[in-house]
């Protein structure tokens, strides 16, 4: 099905660009604590994102042959598809372009600062939580068997997150104006991670899916309650960036590609 | 004087002492320390930097301020003593044979 072929790169690509942009921490970090707090966070998100391009890659070289030379548009892996090849999970995360990911915009967004990074994470940890859980129930074994692996890690990234809103937003006066303003520009990517795309859509109503109207109240009851512990104020709902889902990504999601794809497309097959 | 290198010193999270107990383990053992700026902090960062080799299954965490140290200039006094008593061990005793783990 293609729908669930979708859905499930979407995760994916989730996966991949969240751990890819926490990994731009590696050897920045404020101290070493947390320098080896985000990498290990970088390489939960990666080994999810792992098992989800795997899962893809099976779906899609199951795919008729007519349907693979349609789904994606990015040249370097419709040479592979030319070629009668199977694709794998390299393939997916290295040899597609940007209009081929469809992650949400929240996780593409650059660390900026200390505020900006845990604002971004915290936002996508509460999600991934409530989203996990409710992945656990899916119809689809392997990906009810990714939800359950991932949850655990996914509890100590949200506990993780979360602990530094508070200790940001009920710190100083600095940290709390930092906080702030990472909030206030991070809050329009927000809308994204609850609203269904035709691909959730299509999976939710066959059990496969998660029905994201049932984890939206859950999302906005924890992030309310870690603000109020954080001194922080909620942002009214607002005007809401929408697109990643279907592949329309901001600026960013370019240069991140750019850095991640180089070696593969300039040493094609290259192993270390 | 305030220098710049105290300035810094002073700005830095307190250090903590992380024990960590294996799988295997039956007491907790010292694993390193770290820098945190509290107790629920220093949980996390000993987390992160000492069990993510399933080192342990269990995490302990001081502030490194609240463990009193020997003198090690104290040593000879200390523990010179213990060495020519060797009364004080065990060994003298005969086993029988279906005492294991002694």
């Amino acid at each position: 099905m293609k729908e669930l072929l979708k859905y499930t790169l979407q995760l994916a690509d989730n996966a991949l660009i969240l751990g890819h942009r926490i990994s731009e921490w590696c050897g920045h970090g404020p101290v070493l604590e947390q320098d080896i707090a985000l990498t290990n966070t970088a390489l939960d998100h990666l080994g999810q994102a792992r098992s989800f391009y795997q899962y893809a890659a099976e779906q899609f070289n199951a795919l008729p042959v007519s349907e693979k030379e349609h789904f994606f548009t990015s040249s370097a892996i419709q040479s592979i598809i030319k070629d009668g090849k199977q694709v794998d999970e390299d393939d997916l995360a290295y040899l597609r372009d940007g209009w081929d990911f469809r992650n949400t915009l929240l996780v593409e967004q650059p660390n900026k600062d200390w505020a900006y990074t845990i604002i971004r994470s915290f936002f996508y940890d509460v999600f991934n939580f409530f989203f996990y859980t409710e992945l656990q129930k899916s119809t689809d074994v392997t990906l009810s068997a990714i939800a359950e692996k991932s949850l655990k890690e996914v509890t100590y990234h949200l506990r993780w997150s979360s602990e530094w809103v508070i200790r940001l937003g009920d710190g100083t006066d600095e940290s709390a104006q930092r906080i702030n303003e990472a909030i206030a520009n991070r809050w329009q990517f927000t809308g994204e991670l609850l609203t269904m795309s035709e691909a959730e859509k299509a999976v939710a109503t066959s059990g496969i899916g998660v029905d994201l109207e049932k984890i939206k109240t859950l999302w906005k009851e924890r992030v309310a309650a870690v603000f109020a512990e954080a001194n922080l104020d909620v942002p009214a709902n607002g005007w809401m960036h929408q697109g990643g889902k279907e592949g329309k990504h901001s600026e960013h999601l370019g240069y991140i590609l750019a850095e991640l794809q180089f070696v593969q497309r300039a040493y094609p097959n290259m192993q270390w | 004087m305030s220098t710049q290198a105290e300035n810094n010193y002073q700005n830095e999270w307190p250090l903590w002492e992380v024990f960590i107990r294996s799988k295997t383990g039956l007491d907790h053992k010292h694993a390193g320390s770290l820098h945190a700026a509290d107790a629920q902090m220093a949980m996390e960062n000993a987390r992160d930097v000492y069990t993510r080799r399933m080192e342990g299954v269990s995490i302990w965490v001081v502030e490194s301020k609240n463990i009193h140290a020997s003198d090690p200039h104290e040593s000879d006094s200390m523990y010179e003593p213990a060495t020519d008593k060797i009364y004080r061990h065990p060994t003298f005793y005969d086993l029988p044979d279906e005492l294991t783990h002694m």
